[in-house]
């Protein structure tokens, strides 16, 4: 270890200050991270409840376990939490909350006071939503289709849409923060061109938070009031239209698939690049890529309306352009491969995640360009193969970089090391547990398994069974590190301000950072990655 | 003077916050986010616009119909009232500006005086379609009073006035919410919160007024005007 051993604990944002008030009220960017790592991890677990009641009803053809009715609203629910209550605000709101400031070399955010509002509105948001499925739930799907959400439904629309209205205004109110942040608050010398790809990554789906959570906003409004005063702007009868409402919800519900998988992307050039000991590949087409995904993010939503009745010469454009996403990223797990290649590689957890999210991102994008092909998606349309195909987005994405960032940064913020063999068990696990959960349902969906059903012909059993069964291992895989994380905070090994001997300025302070961040303001002179220049140590923690 | 200066001067570093460097850097920054903020709201609202192309295309003819019912007479007049009432908004900023907080006060509480003014007026015309029934829902009627066009229905201007009732709705809303921001820079005027030094709150509040104003300067023609001469 390089770093001298402190006898006397040093005042960090933890120990600054004792007290749930201290907490509740903190405007402190670290703390606010804390505050959004314990309530998302609590609605991931309930998600995760609702997806393994899925799985077990899955587990026979007959729909025994469950009445169809009930599994509606197991879907739905599971769907809307997931969605809009952890995949969103996963990455950007817990770990760039904690990070971003860092690594632009500033004291805080730029609205600290927004920052915290955002995780009352957050919990706000919840709440409602948590109240509507106790009262009785949702069936809708998360997507919350009309006529069926505004006029036939009878279970708890309005409340479920109102609580993601609320999280959602906390979503605009994080991208604001870090859009301004990141323009104004850069330490002297970091120029954009050195400046993490972490924070280019959040900053694109900053834009994506910023321009289209407001339209999911009003678009859900619309529906309640639909569904409270029968307004008629959704409703067929009434000369609505209902298409229009999938054009609007769609409008912000793509690019937000974008903003569920941009900040991971940004996770995993950092990890690459430490644990590679090189430079990013490519680096500005790697920060470019983001700001182009975020951009072509808002030009591709009809792909998800092939078969409602849009114009084919529309569907044939909206085909065209979402080839293009593919461009950008696959620049970006080019340019990942490339900088491993020849790089001094270490098999470090995040490293593990990382390897896993871009094998499985690979598939999820190549299998997003199947259904982006009109043919394709008209066969496929509605079956477990859509659902195959965004779960290795959004799980083996998604989840895999979040995995991968909690263990890349859970030294700097707790300044405990995690115990290394039981991660790297539990990576593994996650890995042969997702595959096992989702690879067998590409196989169903294209053999014709529709979506959305309780039961299902008989012949289709042994693909369900491998898949409830995979969704155990990966359950098994989530539950390793809410263990050990826990167990780290009293018995984790010191971690030191660098163990992974990384560059970036959120390495430069000490582990857990002080409340200001830094002793004085860094003052950057060099590039990004800089690992050349790095002195070479071995990463000793965990061997 | 001077001693007012250091005394502005020691305003202004009260209000610096500990995360800044320098005052600049806060002005800059707050700015920067407030703009932000509106385009968060230009693109809330523009869900509804959409909506609005999307039907005026569709049922032109109920479109007509429904601004038949719209009573321009107030329409001209919010608008007038909230152009007052914008000009009284940037006069109190330049106030601000200037240092002069007494007369800064007084600019903004004749900026609320035309708020009240503008939501009195919609409120009026808001009691009128109320009791003509031209609210959506079980009680909407509309009388078909174009021979030209016996073809309309009248559920397609119901769609109309949803959008009438949906956009100056949310637009009174940020009126409301205006109102009350502005009230809240009074009392702060008044205790001496704002200085040349630093008055990042008026400026940041003011651009928000002129928005929900503009939003306005929009609405009156969509809803009032555009559709109005073909129909007769």
């Amino acid at each position: 270890m390089a770093t001298a051993v402190q006898t006397v604990e040093r005042e960090n944002y933890l120990n600054s200050n004792y007290g749930i008030k201290s907490w509740l009220l903190t405007t402190d960017h670290k703390r606010i991270a804390v505050l959004y790592l314990i309530s998302i991890t609590a609605m991931f677990w309930l998600g995760g409840f609702f997806a393994m009641m899925i799985r077990l009803e899955l587990l026979t053809p007959a729909g025994d376990l469950v009445s169809s009715d009930t599994y509606n609203k197991l879907f739905t629910m599971h769907g809307i939490i997931m969605v809009f209550f952890f995949l969103i605000p996963a990455v950007p709101a817990v770990i760039g909350n904690f990070v971003v400031p860092l690594m632009v070399g500033a004291k805080d955010m730029a609205f600290p006071r927004v920052n915290l509002l955002s995780w009352y509105l957050y919990m706000a948001g919840a709440i409602t939503a948590l109240t509507a499925m106790v009262t009785g739930g949702v069936d809708t799907g998360w997507t919350f289709y009309t006529p069926f959400s505004t006029t036939y439904s009878n279970t708890h629309v309005i409340g479920a849409a109102i609580g993601i209205f609320i999280a959602g205004f906390s979503s605009i109110l994080t991208g604001l923060n870090f859009i301004v942040t990141i323009h104004r608050m850069r330490a002297p010398g970091l120029t954009w061109r050195r400046l993490p790809l972490f924070c280019w990554s959040n900053y694109a789906a900053a834009i994506i938070m910023v321009l289209g959570t407001p339209v999911i906003a009003i678009t859900l409004l619309l529906v309640a009031l639909e569904r409270a005063f029968h307004i008629g702007i959704f409703d067929p009868r009434l000369g609505g239209d209902p298409i229009l409402f999938q054009h609007l919800f769609w409008f912000y519900s793509h690019p937000a698939v974008y903003l569920m998988i941009l900040p991971g992307m940004g996770v995993i050039s950092e990890i690459v690049a430490c644990f590679s000991r090189k430079r990013v590949f490519g680096y500005e087409f790697v920060a470019l890529a983001s700001i182009a995904i975020a951009v072509f993010g808002f030009l591709v939503w009809a792909h998800h309306m092939f078969v409602a009745g849009i114009s084919v010469y529309a569907a044939l454009v909206f085909s065209l352009l979402s080839y293009l996403v593919a461009i950008p990223s696959a620049v970006k797990v080019f340019n990942w491969t490339a900088t491993m290649y020849k790089g001094s590689i270490s098999y470090n957890t995040p490293m593990l995640y990382a390897f896993g999210f871009i094998g499985l991102f690979t598939v999820g994008g190549l299998t997003g360009i199947f259904l982006a092909s009109l043919g394709i998606d008209v066969h496929v349309h509605d079956t477990y193969f859509v659902i195959a195909h965004f779960h290795y987005v959004m799980v083996g994405g998604g989840v895999m970089a979040y995995m991968a960032g909690l263990h890349f940064w859970w030294p700097k913020m707790t300044g405990k090391m995690y115990p290394e063999a039981w991660a790297k068990l539990s990576a593994l696990l996650v890995f042969v547990g997702f595959n096992t959960t989702f690879f067998p349902q590409f196989i169903l969906g294209y053999m014709g398994s529709p979506r959305r059903y309780h039961a299902y012909p008989p012949e289709f059993q042994v693909l369900n069974v491998l898949s409830t069964a995979g969704a155990s291992i990966l359950a098994v895989g989530y539950v390793l590190p809410m263990i050990y994380f826990v167990w780290s905070l009293r018995y984790g090994k010191d971690a030191g301000p660098n163990p992974w001997n990384a560059t970036g300025l959120e390495w430069m302070t000490s582990s857990p950072p002080p409340t200001h961040n830094f002793d004085e303001t860094p003052v950057v002179t060099w590039e990004a990655y800089d690992y050349e220049h790095q002195p070479q140590e071995e990463i000793t923690v965990g061997h | 003077m001077a001693t007012s200066d250091i005394g502005d001067i020691q305003v202004a570093e009260r209000a610096l916050q500990h995360h800044f460097a320098d005052m600049e850097q806060q002005r800059d920054t707050a700015s920067f986010g407030m703009w932000m903020f509106l385009l968060t709201e230009i693109m809330f609202f523009g869900g509804l616009f959409c909506a609005y192309l999307v039907y005026r295309a569709s049922y032109y003819h109920a479109f007509v119909e429904g601004s038949q019912k719209m009573n321009i007479t107030l329409g001209a007049t919010n608008t007038a009232v909230l152009i007052c009432s914008s000009l009284t908004m940037a006069l109190g900023v330049r106030a601000a500006q200037m240092g002069k907080p007494k007369l800064m006060v007084i600019l903004l509480l004749i900026t609320i005086v035309f708020g009240f003014g503008f939501l009195g007026i919609k409120a009026v015309e808001y009691h009128e379609h109320w009791v003509n029934h031209e609210f959506p829902g079980p009680s909407f009627h509309f009388e078909t009073g174009d021979p030209a066009h016996p073809a309309t229905d009248p559920q397609h201007t119901e769609i109309y006035f949803s959008l009438y009732w949906a956009m100056t709705g949310l637009h009174a809303l940020h009126m409301v919410i205006g109102i009350g921001l502005v009230a809240w820079l009074v009392i702060a005027g008044l205790m001496g919160a704002y200085t040349p030094h630093y008055y990042n709150p008026v400026e940041n509040v003011g651009l928000y007024w002129h928005f929900v104003d503009l939003v306005w300067i929009y609405l009156f023609p969509m809803l009032y005007l555009i559709s109005k001469k073909h129909g007769g």
